[in-house]
């Protein structure tokens, strides 16, 4: 199609709980290896959920100056170390003629929530009536692309999306549109979060969504298994360097895959149970944009957050939409592996994706156990796949029903 | 420990520095220090000395002897208002 711009992506950047760097993430994930454990960061002996996917061994002073570090919360910490190595492994380089053009979309879902909780336990417990100021900049949901954008330069398109488990993979797929409809020539995108919070774990308790799985944390998450509990929170960020193909080929970048189709859509049903027809409509938004058969999809990773009802909905979803080709597409959930990373896991799941994609190579759903009726689809159990992968697609399904679905294919 | 000491130990200590870089004469533009560290300097000396530090004099803090003034008038409950006046007659206040 002449005058189309393509976007391919150039680089990507990982720092989740199964690796702090893209290769380590995917050689654990196809170990079939969770990072779920008993939390760590604080005591969480009076919870009834102990569990999550957190960082491990993470020292922020590792990585930054005493004096950037008390401007960054910990999910802005995360999204800058995942930008670090998405832009290093994609070697790029940006003149200052292009900085205009050169732009950051992240996306959360909980923002500074280490900071909410620590200046609220200050304000409400400790009756503090100053509270910090560097509050507000290190809470506020556009710090990460700011802090991305301050630390590479970027003055073109930025923008922080905020649609809970859907927000990265909105934010790619907006990004995505910026440079394919000539607003951007690169963008760094992907999504951050570290919710990991006593607050938030309490609250998320309350939701009764969370496996407890205390006995064994690693096993705690198992989508699509018929004795599948329900999910696990996790932390990290990811971020993916798109780039418009004519200046990537200019430069002889590596192209990991195409980024050629965006769906979204919203349910307007119900603000915590997902549909069947919302969904849909949003992967075959990203099959047509891709100009893509539902038949030629060769792997799906799925949002299967390991809840009774998501991970029947999103296997309803599937056949909806690939018909007879549902039984034949491999599908996985990562999430057994890396947790559920709000905001931050459509781009921790994409990484994995295009992974499957660059090495041939589809993760497993871990922790699966047995068939439920509900969910008898090939989930790719336990054990990673040798397949070449052409064209897949990476599923985003967030609380509130807006859904975002990422189609990507192999290029050249 | 005299409010100038303490002073320089507080912007010392915010501004992640090596000890004897912040002298009794030193500027904030000389040490670096933006309307954001200021703010967080007054945060922290307010914590410190236990005091509500106005914010019609606070936005005008410039250099280590504005802050010793200022906070010396403050905590002895002298008159502050020239330092109003002086704050009101320069508006560059932090912007949101």
């Amino acid at each position: 199609m002449p005058g189309v711009r393509r976007v391919v992506i150039t680089g990507i950047g990982v720092f989740a709980s199964p690796g702090k760097e893209t290769d380590t993430f995917f050689c654990n994930l196809l170990s079939a290896r969770s990072a779920i454990r008993r939390i760590q960061q604080w005591d969480p002996s009076n919870l009834s959920v102990q569990i999550a996917a957190e960082v491990p061994d993470y020292t922020p002073t590792d990585f930054f100056p005493l004096k950037r570090l008390d401007l960054l919360d910990r999910f802005t910490q995360f999204g800058l170390l995942a930008a670090r190595e998405a832009v290093k492994s994609s070697g790029i380089e940006i003149s200052d003629e292009e900085r205009t053009r050169f732009g950051v979309v992240m996306g959360t879902g909980m923002g500074g929530a280490g900071t909410f909780d620590d200046t609220y336990y200050n304000l409400y417990a400790k009756n503090e009536t100053r509270l910090h100021p560097f509050t507000i900049p290190k809470v506020m949901h556009n710090a990460v692309t700011s802090q991305i954008c301050m630390e590479y330069g970027a003055q073109g398109p930025a923008l922080a999306v905020c649609t809970a488990c859907s927000s990265a993979g909105h934010a790619i797929g907006e990004a995505f549109h910026l440079i394919k409809f000539g607003m951007a020539d690169i963008m760094l995108a992907g999504g951050s979060d570290a919710p990991i919070t006593y607050g938030m774990i309490r609250s998320w308790e309350s939701v009764r969504v969370l496996a407890s799985g205390n006995g064994d944390p690693s096993r705690a998450c198992r989508p699509f298994s018929a004795d599948r509990e329900g999910m696990v929170l996790g932390e990290g960020a990811a971020i993916l360097v798109l780039e418009e193909w004519e200046r990537a080929r200019r430069r002889g970048a590596k192209v990991y895959a195409e980024l050629a189709g965006y769906g979204l859509s919203s349910d307007a049903g119900h603000i915590t149970q997902p549909s069947v027809t919302g969904p849909a409509r949003a992967i075959r938004m990203a099959l047509d944009e891709a100009g893509a058969n539902p038949e030629d999809v060769d792997y799906i990773n799925a949002h299967g957050t390991g809840t009774r009802l998501n991970d029947a909905v999103e296997t309803q979803v599937i056949k909806e939409v690939f018909k007879d080709h549902a039984r034949r597409v491999a599908i996985s959930s990562t999430k057994s592996m890396h947790g559920h990373v709000m905001g931050a896991t459509g781009a921790v799941e994409l990484a994995a994706t295009v992974m499957a994609i660059e090495r041939g190579m589809i993760p497993p759903t871990a922790n699966y156990t047995r068939p439920d009726p509900e969910c008898d689809l090939d989930y790719v159990p336990n054990e990673a796949r040798q397949q070449e992968v052409n064209v897949a697609v990476s599923n985003s399904f967030a609380f509130g029903g807006l859904n975002a679905v990422l189609l990507v294919r192999r290029f050249g | 420990m005299n409010i100038e000491d303490k002073v320089i130990e507080i912007i010392t200590r915010e501004q992640h520095l090596e000890d004897g870089v912040v002298k009794p004469d030193s500027t904030f533009a000389e040490l670096g220090i933006d309307s954001l560290d200021g703010v967080n300097i007054l945060f922290a000396l307010e914590q410190e000395f236990k005091i509500d530090i106005p914010d019609s004099i606070a936005q005008n803090m410039r250099s280590v002897s504005q802050v010793v003034d200022a906070l010396t008038r403050v905590i002895e409950g002298r008159d502050v208002s020239d330092l109003v006046a002086m704050a009101k007659a320069d508006s560059s206040a932090p912007s949101s």
